[in-house]
């Protein structure tokens, strides 16, 4: 999957790293991982191509930097390549001196015109704009039905008529000069690309309307097709960009990048959901981490929301923000745990895990969560609640009670602790954005991996130097260090 | 001991972040889902004539013009072993055809392993056609004294409705009197997209306000059908994305209700666009599970998409295409022919 890449280039980089330095053979294996994910993730083949040129040249190019292992740079390298892809030449959109300020939006049936003509113009009514909208989907039953729904709940005058597609892009402009407002979103039928008869009608209004802006709106699930929609419409309209929807269906969207690759005009705007919301500028650094690593996090959520009970779980997310998380919370996690599936499965989706940990994870079984879990219940439903009371004598007694040592006892309440002072971290930090959020935490959990110290969090020190001891027997391969401080450099960092 | 409880730990931290998260989103949105303005007034607008579309445009034009890569496979084929570039071409070729990464994969095994006696051009094909061999035929009747229902699924703007008032033609074409439901109550205008092709085709249809609960819609479909002996419901249900447990749990409860007394679901098709790439294999996944689908509809083929995830589709979940969409005309569905399929796909 193209959400594990990073992950891939990991393992990849624990052989790579003994070397030293990347040999040909080495960048070879690496970028065969790279096309094997970006052509999962539906990047169209030639787009692909170009861009592990990009990256063999990258990597070719720059000395492979000390503090980073030959696996880290390759990953640097897709990194900083999806940066630029995604990013380069970003475009602002500017208001025309003369308003209104026309926009046009093109693109294939059902890739979400409709839709997104509204959000847009929610968005410029958020920008203190005054937009209009006008329909020239006259093909489409309804079409423009819908349309009038949409901007009637966004507040939007929606200009529309039966008579002919240009003549309606014609008058709705003249209207909205006549009534003064500076942005004319203009709304045309879903067309296939290779429909000439249609992709002449929206030459034609193009010409009619002479639109500042021209947005190709395209599906970001779209397949190997992305190409030649873009490149039909760029050949015939003059894209100055492209808005990408539905970004919410997939992780991946490689389509955005394929279209990126082949018309060269800048993502601009990116729509997450179905509500008139869920719209934003597009950001290249988040899509970029994205792929490198993040789809793993949106699917552990999706899993966790399969899974959970959705009443218990704000219960206990509730209980974890106001710091009072008592071991029975930790007991009813470890289940719901337990119902999402392997801890080693989990471990692989979670960011910023190193091979290290995902080793020892697989070599967890369900017997030690067994253990665990027997030690709780030995314990009286006081201690579970303030655990601080467990004394010397408690200790030896829950030992007993649940078939272990005390030094296991010992073991759980430590890490327990560690993990109630996290939890505190995380909800008095203030939470930050989902993606820059898990980014960090990732970023977090590797860098505490590292065992740096500064200003990381105690308890992620902790656990990590717990996991060192507990795990080097699972993990042969040398020193643990170079390699962990991947996550930190890699995993997406500051977004904001 | 220790690792395990680190790994438990920091898997609970996850788990923490995540809970964090939900419940903030939780709080910040109101009611999610469910925030629909109210409907304003709206009347059916008229609809333009639509320029009739070359009767020569798609499958038939692909397939003359199209020769050229299945010949340069040919052409570089010396009949009995395989070459490496040969092989490099038949993978370009599913590849750019949406086929998939694993799917190529392993027909490209199934080529090595069974060499091409007959050149590579139909081992390949024959690979194809083999993938492509479920049953592909289509319920119209159900149990004494019950009303068939035809569902229809799938992520937003792949042509559900479109789809649906097609067949709603070919149906009545047929003989068939149908009563369309228009279960979808989410996407603006969605019913009066539906309501015009059941004028067209002279069909009984049943609809409500925007925000209206599809099960009811579908509840009041059925006792129409029933009242007036109509041969088939045609249910449309809104677009979703197939990731999202809310929209699913929906979709399996609107399923539910369509096959209680009177009715049953005889077919639940899954409308998926030519164009979709990979993610087209969790949207089957998931919809299969949610709501039993029986059947692909793959529209939008009359583009340059060729919908190569189908084969993926079939062979890993053995979800046959039962129709295909070929135009914007009611006349422009059609059965599936899985050799003209595949044909087109190696004629990329």
């Amino acid at each position: 999957m193209f959400d594990s890449l990073s992950g891939r280039l990991e393992r990849l980089g624990t052989s790579l790293r003994s070397r030293g330095r990347l040999s040909e053979a080495d960048l070879a294996e690496a970028l065969a991982e790279v096309r094997t994910a970006l052509l999962e993730a539906d990047v169209e083949l030639s787009v692909v191509r170009a861009f592990l040129d990009a990256v063999g040249e990258r990597v070719r190019g720059e000395n492979v930097a000390q503090s980073l292992t030959p696996g880290q740079h390759v990953i640097k390298a897709v990194h900083d390549q999806l940066v630029e892809v995604l990013g380069g030449s970003a475009l602002k959109v500017t208001y025309a001196p003369k308003p209104p300020t026309v926009v046009l939006l093109a693109g294939l049936q059902g890739a979400g015109k409709t839709t997104t003509a509204a959000k847009l113009a929610k968005w410029f009514k958020a920008q203190g704009r005054q937009p209009y909208l006008v329909g020239t989907d006259l093909q489409r039953p309804a079409a423009v039905e819908q349309l009038r729904v949409l901007g009637a709940q966004i507040g939007v005058d929606v200009f529309s008529d039966a008579t002919d597609p240009v003549a309606v892009a014609r008058a709705g402009v003249a209207e909205a000069q006549r009534l003064g407002r500076d942005v004319v979103i203009i709304d045309t039928a879903g067309r296939l690309a290779i429909d000439e008869a249609l992709m002449a009608e929206v030459r034609q209004i193009s010409a009619a309307t002479d639109p500042h802006y021209t947005f190709l709106v395209i599906d970001a699930v779209t397949g190997q097709d992305a190409v030649h929609t873009a490149k039909a419409f760029h050949d015939s309209l003059e894209l100055s960009g492209i808005i990408v929807t539905k970004l919410d269906y997939d992780a991946r969207g490689g389509a955005v990048l394929s279209a990126r690759g082949v018309v060269g005009r800048p993502v601009v705007f990116a729509s997450t959901g179905e509500k008139l919301d869920d719209f934003d500028l597009f950001h290249p650094d988040r899509m970029a981490s994205r792929i490198l690593g993040m789809g793993d996090i949106l699917s552990l959520i999706e899993q966790a929301e399969r899974t959970m009970d959705a009443g218990a779980m704000a219960d206990s997310a509730q209980r974890m923000m106001s710091g009072a998380f008592t071991l029975d919370d930790f007991m009813a996690q470890l289940n719901q745990i337990r119902k999402m599936g392997s801890l080693g499965g989990l471990m692989r989706l979670m960011p910023g895990m190193t091979k290290d940990m995902r080793d020892a994870a697989k070599n967890v079984d369900d017997g030690e969560l067994n253990k665990i879990e027997a030690i709780i219940q030995s314990m009286t439903p006081r201690e579970r609640r303030e655990p601080q009371i467990i004394d010397g004598s408690r200790r030896a007694r829950i030992a007993r009670g649940s078939g272990s040592n005390v030094t296991a006892v010992n073991q759980l309440l430590k890490q327990f602790d560690q993990m109630k002072k996290m939890m505190r971290q995380m909800s008095g930090g203030g939470m930050p954005q989902l993606p820059g959020g898990m980014g960090k935490m990732a970023q977090m959990a590797a860098r505490g991996a590292a065992a740096r110290g500064g200003e990381l969090p105690a308890g992620f020190e902790a656990l990590a130097s717990g996991l060192k001891s507990g795990a080097s027997a699972a993990t042969p391969s040398g020193g643990p260090k170079g390699k962990k401080k991947k996550g930190g450099r890699v995993t997406p960092p500051k977004q904001r | 001991m220790t690792a395990v409880l680190v790994i438990v730990a920091l898997v609970v931290l996850a788990l923490a972040v995540v809970l964090v998260l939900r419940s903030r989103r939780r709080r910040v949105r109101v009611a999610p889902e469910m925030v629909r303005a109210p409907m304003p007034e709206v009347l059916v607008t008229e609809v333009a004539p639509r320029p009739e579309i070359d009767d020569s445009v798609g499958m038939d034009r692909r397939l003359a013009s199209a020769r050229s890569i299945f010949d340069r496979v040919r052409s570089i084929s010396a009949v009995g072993s395989l070459s490496d570039e040969q092989l490099d071409v038949v993978e370009e070729v599913l590849l750019r055809s949406d086929v998939g990464l694993a799917t190529t994969t392993a027909l490209l095994e199934e080529l090595r392993a069974h060499g091409a006696p007959e050149g590579v051009a139909a081992a390949i094909r024959a690979s194809l056609l083999a993938s492509l061999s479920a049953d592909r035929s289509v319920r119209t009747s159900a149990d004494e004294g019950r009303v068939p229902v035809w569902l229809f699924v799938g992520v937003n703007g792949v042509g559900k409705t479109t789809t649906i008032g097609k067949l709603a033609w070919h149906e009545t074409q047929a003989g068939r009197s149908v009563v369309l439901a228009a279960g979808d109550t989410f996407r603006a205008a969605a019913a009066d997209q539906l309501q015009l092709w059941a004028e067209r085709t002279n069909s009984d249809i049943v609809r409500a306000a925007e925000g209206a609960d599809p099960g009811s819609v579908i509840h009041d479909a059925l006792g129409r059908a029933q009242a007036r002996g109509a041969d088939l419901v045609l249910a449309d249900t809104a677009g979703r994305r197939a990731n999202n447990t809310n929209l699913l749990d929906e979709l399996a409860k609107i399923r539910r209700v369509a096959d209680r007394e009177p009715g049953q679901v005889v077919e639940t098709f899954m409308v998926l666009d030519a164009t979709t790439g990979q993610n087209a294999l969790s949207q089957a996944r998931e919809f299969l599970a949610a709501a039993e689908v029986t059947g692909i509809v793959l529209t939008k083929l009359d583009g340059t998409a060729r919908g190569g995830i189908v084969v993926a589709i079939e062979r890993e979940l053995g979800i046959p295409v039962k129709f295909v969409g070929i135009g914007e005309r009611a006349k422009d569905l059609l059965a599936f022919e899985p050799e003209s399929f595949v044909d087109s796909l190696l004629s990329a």
